[in-house]
């Protein structure tokens, strides 16, 4: 059987995939992908399905090395990547042949990146799921981040039947990102000058930030009064406000209920791209509708599908 | 105008464009919970299917659908019609977990802040804490992280300001109205008060959650000696 060894693992490399559902009310967080388009691109760019494991790769990348020749794809934040034999692409499929080592140099752009493997990484599904849990030590490796010598399994790889027609990569945050997102659902607990505030501000993405969330900071949210919620759910791009009035944003491998009150959720479209995001970027938010925030789905998906708008 | 009466839910809102939030009225009450697990039942019972998750809250039930594959406006219209029929459904007879505790020394860092708090005694503390039964609300934050209700007011001592880095795996704590078994080591703000031998979270038994929604838990002092044999 195919396999990638680790030889290093980067900073923080986790195998993912669309996330471990419907336990939640068990506190089974979901994790996944930060940004799951991404995800799906590399899968795409190898003829898998979407729900197959990758690996998630963060800020600085890892050494790998193929036993068995295994067909690869890198999507996400863009890095110099180069093989034995030379260099090759994000974006494109390339095989590493057996006894070669895949190297993640340089990063130009963004934040994660997402390497698939045809036949995708076969590792024990926990609760339906092989994504990594790092918080709740759950998924493959005991839910921990990966390390060398670790051996990764690749499932088994059918010869390829088509070539996968070009889907559009995301476009990569320079810097920062607007994020639209929907008002609520606690809105109705801050001032309207608040939700001005929060709306017309620009935050940071601070070093206390991870794939549980990122603290920001910038101009202060400020409560209408009164103290936290009582304990409800927490979806993916969840704004929280702790009483500071710095928000914190909800990512992948948030808990499953949190106690405060949250201003706004950023919409499906641009979680992805918030999981772009590094420490130091800057970060806007911009009111959206729901129905705003289903046409910018639906485009995303056509993008995804290789249309052009 | 809401009745204190009143049980049902009071409205239900969009958490951005993949969850639906039902909402009770806003308060620790039993009555609420059930009819918000009967609620999150009926959804589940019926719309399994096509829902990502359902989750409930102290008095909230939130869903989470694939926004591609669910029209959205649909499913909450459809809530809101179920939400007009929640019965006054009863849990099947609540079970009663016995859950053991040591409150000595190093395994109740903040009893003697609880203690401060409620103006009375360590050993009062814990009898306080020992002497009532609980109901499990919710299970959330991590895997198996029960949060139980409704703990006596005189040692409801609030959040610590500054939460721990890591807390202990088995550590009992308070917050505010609420106590809560912590699973796994993690980052936690509760006054840990006592250390149970018991895993809430045991992916290797065949039933690796202890806790539920609406069970009811009772704590039983034990002694170290004891808390070690059961380890």
């Amino acid at each position: 059987m195919a396999s990638l060894t680790i030889v290093r693992p980067g900073m923080l490399t986790t195998i993912q995939d669309l996330g471990r559902w419907g336990h939640q009310a068990s506190g089974v967080p979901v994790a996944g992908p930060m940004d799951s388009y991404s995800h799906r691109l590399a899968n795409r760019l190898v003829a898998n399905d979407d729900s197959a494991a990758t690996l998630e790769i963060t800020l600085l990348g890892p050494e790998l090395e193929a036993t068995g020749d295994v067909l690869c794809a890198v999507a996400g934040a863009q890095f110099d990547l180069t093989t034995d034999s030379g260099t090759v692409s994000c974006g494109r499929a390339f095989e590493l042949k057996h006894g070669a080592r895949l190297r993640f140099g340089r990063r130009t752009a963004g934040a994660r990146a997402s390497l698939a493997v045809r036949g995708g990484f076969d590792v024990v599904p926990v609760f339906g799921s092989r994504a990594t849990s790092v918080i709740s030590r759950m998924g493959p490796f005991g839910g921990r981040p990966l390390a060398p010598g670790d051996i990764l399994p690749v499932g088994h790889q059918p010869a390829r039947t088509d070539s996968v027609s070009g889907p559009y990569a995301l476009p990569l945050p320079q810097g920062g990102a607007r994020l639209r997102a929907i008002p609520g659902p606690h809105d109705a607990m801050f001032t309207p000058d608040a939700i001005n505030v929060f709306f017309s501000g620009t935050y940071t993405v601070t070093p206390a930030s991870n794939r549980m969330g990122y603290r920001l900071e910038g101009p202060s949210v400020a409560r209408a009064g009164g103290g936290d919620i009582l304990s409800d759910a927490t979806p993916l791009g969840s704004v929280q406000v702790p009483l500071s009035g710095q928000p914190i944003l909800l990512m992948a491998d948030r808990q499953t209920t949190g106690g405060y009150p949250k201003i706004a959720t950023v919409i499906s479209a641009d979680t992805p791209l918030a999981g772009q995001l590094a420490p130091g970027d800057w970060v806007q938010f911009s009111p959206c509708t729901r129905a705003e925030a289903l046409d910018a789905l639906h485009r995303l998906e056509r993008r995804l599908a290789g249309h052009a708008s | 105008m809401t009745s204190l009466l009143d049980t049902g839910v009071q409205r239900v809102t969009a958490a951005g464009d993949a969850a639906l939030v039902a909402e009770f009225p806003a308060r620790i009450d039993p009555a609420i919970n059930e009819r918000a697990a009967a609620f999150a039942g009926a959804l589940r019972a019926k719309w399994e299917a096509i829902l990502r998750d359902v989750v409930i809250g102290y008095c909230t039930v939130t869903v989470y659908f694939d926004p591609l594959g669910v029209d959205g406006r649909w499913l909450e219209a459809e809530m809101r019609s179920m939400a007009g029929h929640i019965g006054e459904q009863e849990f099947e007879s609540a079970t009663v977990i016995d859950v053991p505790v040591c409150y000595d020394g190093d395994f109740a860092p903040d009893l003697a802040d609880v203690a401060a708090f409620g103006k009375c005694t360590t050993e009062e503390v814990i009898a306080l804490h020992a002497g009532r039964r609980y109901r499990v609300y919710l299970v959330g934050f991590i895997p198996g992280f029960a949060y139980m209700a409704e703990v006596d007011q005189q040692i409801a001592a609030p959040r610590r300001s500054s939460p721990r880095t890591a807390v202990p795996a088995g550590a009992v704590a308070i917050a505010a109205g609420q106590t809560g078994i912590y699973p796994a080591v993690t980052p936690g703000g509760w006054n840990i008060i006592g250390r149970t031998p018991l895993r809430p979270y045991d992916p290797a038994r065949p039933e690796p959650f202890i806790f539920k929604p609406g069970d009811h838990v009772q704590f039983t002092r034990i002694s170290r000696d004891e808390f070690n044999r059961r380890c």
